[in-house]
């Protein structure tokens, strides 16, 4: 039996070939980062990922320079920004910087041949505001960029303009007013995954505060009149944040719920305050800016390109995958340029994260565990060095015993654990017993992470 | 001798066409003399035709072409017209229900809506015309209704997710989009606003329903084909002339799991596994949004769902945070 002699089963191999066709070529690896049998996965095809390590390599660092003891602003005219610094590590940023954003251009891209001080080029106008972007970036949310940063690099990668950017979707299509109304989405967009998706949760979402949140907080009705057609905005956005940082969605939501924040991963708080982030970037330097660039720079609707998720991540989980280029030019992290709106952001970017203690207790005992008095104590002096003003404990019992006799024990284990914050030297007043939804800690009778105490300070 | 071995009949049987039983009053006649397809014949019977349409047949065709040209035209404008980017876009054209700030309003704007409120109404009324054609059929040839009411429960949840819900919702934006992914798209938002859908007992039991009838069917399926050497694909005569086809499957079955279903009983077993998959598929979603809406709070409240050891450090919704905005 050859094929040739049996065209139908060559006709039906090809089909089957046909129909795999959209599909990824093996291999794809799945790795668990969550408990067992919940979906907690994140998946990775080796390919992909070799892509994206090569497209997210850090520059290295030029050599340091030699210090001159002179202030930038005191050798050069019209140093708004970067004036407090040595001149020597001012023209090594400036090379960098030249190196990050306009290789092949050079410094004449921004600067006046003629004179290197004069802001006649657009490019230069942008860029001062660009450092003060990246410094505010950098002091001012580290809720989201933590210790490691964002330089210019973060996003340029060697370019003038940024590879991923945003302009505001056009709006209706007067040809379609009629029939064929796409309502914003049914269109394969890579914004949102090739889904048919609204294809453009920028606007709403990163330039206005839309309610992204759509699920309920109670089993049963009680006013949330969120449709499915808004919930469809909120997946839209999601799908752009996990094609920006090549992640699925468990990467920070548990599958079990997507809304609940006791059972997510701690990259959904990174992930929030990075909503934050490019909301007030939008706001406060890149649609300001649209007035300063030429129209060549203009979307199609006449507005300046902005930032979302992929013009810092570009398809990494953390921009060049975690590699802080601002150790490097510790000069970008100077102080934020004083503004009212900038020191708006700095109230909510310098919300320290909350500081959190488990303590473990016998089987059914309430009598605090041995570490209970350092653990509290460190926790206590934590709060207080951070301005935190609030203990909120939380008391889990296993699944052996009656409902009653656990819910009872849960409490008392609560208890025993404020009177132990009390001794540590924590307010009354600021201690709170919050009674879980759920009081049992975990499945399994015997299983000691469930009987268990949840002291966070906020 | 003629055998059945596997889902192709090997053996074809060719008689004269047969035009079925006389019709019983009535102004429709069958349609166009039967033919034979040797390409049919290898997986069912190779007659086709004559094809009875009635008055049944004939409206429900009407309203579904009107349906599908509504549906189609507005995804073909939707790409300008331009049939190469409809072929290519297809899969992700839709024709959306009217944005829910319209409610139950019957006669929103055309492109708001209204041709889907249209699209909607001819598609319903094609597929209950054509519930009327199965039943009419079935009693013209004397059968019991049992099609007629299997279809009907598939019927019960399209009119769940496309009419009884967003009625009882307030607004027709609920409803289900017409469109390949959109459709998809749709079904997996519902899930993420009502807080996962797999916590609603309605959707484990379809699911259960569903995954249960394919079972029952592969079993009933690879049961008869083994016992058709022994006569027993004439499963019909064995219901009340139990021959050694008839034992040896019961005998099969009663050594591999203890118990067997008769000859009968195996086609109630999978027509209610069937017909219960889409009802309570239905009940769940009619429940969703009016009754419960958070499942997965509802079901941690009501102890269905586990509770398992956290991994990760805790996490707090930093909306609570102090100082910080939504």
């Amino acid at each position: 039996m050859t094929f040739a002699k049996r065209p139908a089963v060559a006709l039906a191999l090809l089909a089957m070939v046909a129909l795999l066709a959209g599909c990824e070529r093996p291999p794809v690896q799945s790795v668990q980062r969550g408990y067992r049998g919940l979906g907690m996965e994140q998946l990775y095809n080796p390919r992909t990922v070799a892509a994206a390590v090569e497209q997210n390599q850090a520059q290295a660092p030029l050599a340091p320079a030699p210090l001159t003891g002179q202030k930038a602003s005191a050798v050069f005219k019209n140093v708004q920004v970067l004036g407090d610094v040595d001149v020597g590590e001012f023209t090594r940023l400036m090379v960098a910087i030249t190196n990050w954003v306009a290789p092949q251009q050079g410094c004449l891209y921004c600067h006046d041949g003629a004179d290197m001080s004069s802001d006649a080029l657009y490019t230069k106008v942008v860029s001062r505001r660009m450092l003060q972007m990246t410094r505010q970036i950098n002091a001012g949310w580290k809720s989201h960029v933590a210790e490691t940063g964002v330089t210019c690099f973060t996003c340029h990668r060697g370019q003038p303009v940024p590879a991923n950017l945003y302009f505001n979707a056009p709006g209706p299509d007067p040809a379609l007013s009629m029939a064929g109304n796409r309502a914003g989405q049914n269109a394969p967009s890579p914004v949102v995954g090739y889904t048919s998706l609204p294809n453009d949760p920028f606007a709403p979402f990163l330039e206005a505060d839309g309610d992204i949140r759509v699920v309920s907080t109670t089993a049963l009705p009680s006013g949330n009149r969120h449709s499915i057609k808004q919930t469809e905005w909120t997946y839209g956005l999601m799908m752009h944040m996990s094609q920006a940082l090549g992640v699925n969605c468990t990467y920070c939501h548990n599958s079990r719920s997507f809304a609940a924040w006791e059972a997510s991963t701690p990259q959904r708080a990174t992930a929030f305050y990075g909503i934050r982030l490019v909301r007030a970037l939008n706001n406060q330097y890149l649609t300001p800016l649209a007035a300063t660039l030429p129209p060549a720079r203009h979307g199609p609707n006449g507005d300046g390109p902005k930032v979302d998720c992929a013009t810092c991540h570009n398809g990494a989980y953390k921009p060049l995958f975690g590699a802080s280029m601002l150790n490097e030019y510790p000069e970008l992290g100077g102080p934020a340029a004083p503004s009212a709106a900038a020191a708006a952001a700095d109230i909510v970017a310098t919300v320290a994260p909350p500081a959190a203690v488990k303590l473990y207790f016998a089987q059914g005992r309430a009598e605090l565990p041995a570490e209970a008095g350092t653990a509290l104590a460190a926790l206590v002096a934590q709060a207080q060095t951070s301005g935190m003003k609030s203990f909120v404990v939380a008391g889990y019992h296993d699944a052996s015993g009656s409902v009653a006799q656990n819910e009872e024990l849960a409490k008392q284990r609560a208890m025993a654990v404020r009177d132990g914050l009390r001794s540590a030297g924590a307010a009354e007043a600021s201690i709170e017993l919050a009674k879980p939804q759920q009081t049992q800690g975990g499945s399994g009778a015997d299983n000691p992470e469930a009987r268990r105490v949840d002291v966070t300070a906020r | 001798m003629a055998e059945y071995q596997n889902v192709f009949t090997r053996v074809q049987v060719h008689g004269p066409a047969y035009a079925g039983i006389p019709l019983r009053g009535g102004s429709w006649v069958r349609e166009g003399p039967p033919g034979f397809s040797y390409w049919l014949g290898k997986i069912g019977d190779a007659q086709i035709g004559p094809i009875y349409l009635g008055f049944f047949g004939v409206a429900s065709l009407i309203c579904g072409f009107i349906a599908i040209e509504i549906i189609g035209l507005n995804m073909l404008a939707s790409v300008h017209w331009n049939f190469i980017q409809f072929i290519r876009q297809l899969p992700w054209l839709a024709l959306e229900p009217p944005p829910p700030g319209n409610g139950l309003h019957l006669f929103p704007p055309l492109n708001e809506g209204g041709w889907w409120l249209m699209a909607g109404f001819f598609m319903t009324s094609a597929v209950l015309l054509w519930w009327g054609r199965m039943y009419r059929r079935a009693r013209a040839l004397g059968m019991g209704t049992h099609v007629a009411w299997a279809f009907a429960s598939a019927i019960w949840l399209m009119l769940v997710l496309g009419f009884i819900r967003p009625l009882l919702m307030g607004s027709f934006g609920e409803a289900v989009p017409f469109g390949i992914f959109p459709h998809l798209d749709w079904t997996a938002a519902f899930s993420i606003r009502y807080g996962n859908l797999f916590y609603n007992p309605f959707h484990m039991l379809s699911i259960a329903f569903l995954y249960g009838a394919t079972l029952l069917f592969a079993m009933h399926g690879a049961t008869i084909l083994a016992v058709s050497r022994f006569g027993g694909e004439r499963e019909i005569d064995q219901i009340v002339d139990r021959g050694t086809a008839s034992e040896r499957a019961a005998l099969f079955w009663r050594w591999t799991m203890g118990f067997n279903a008769t000859m009968e009983s195996i086609h109630r077993w999978a027509w209610w596994f069937a017909v219960l998959c889409p009802l309570a598929g239905g009940i769940g979603i009619l429940l969703t949004g009016t009754v419960v809406d958070n499942w997965y709070l509802w079901a941690l409240k009501h102890g269905v769902a586990p509770s398992y050891p956290s991994v990760f450090p805790a996490v707090v919704d930093p909306a609570t945070l102090p100082l910080v905005t939504k």
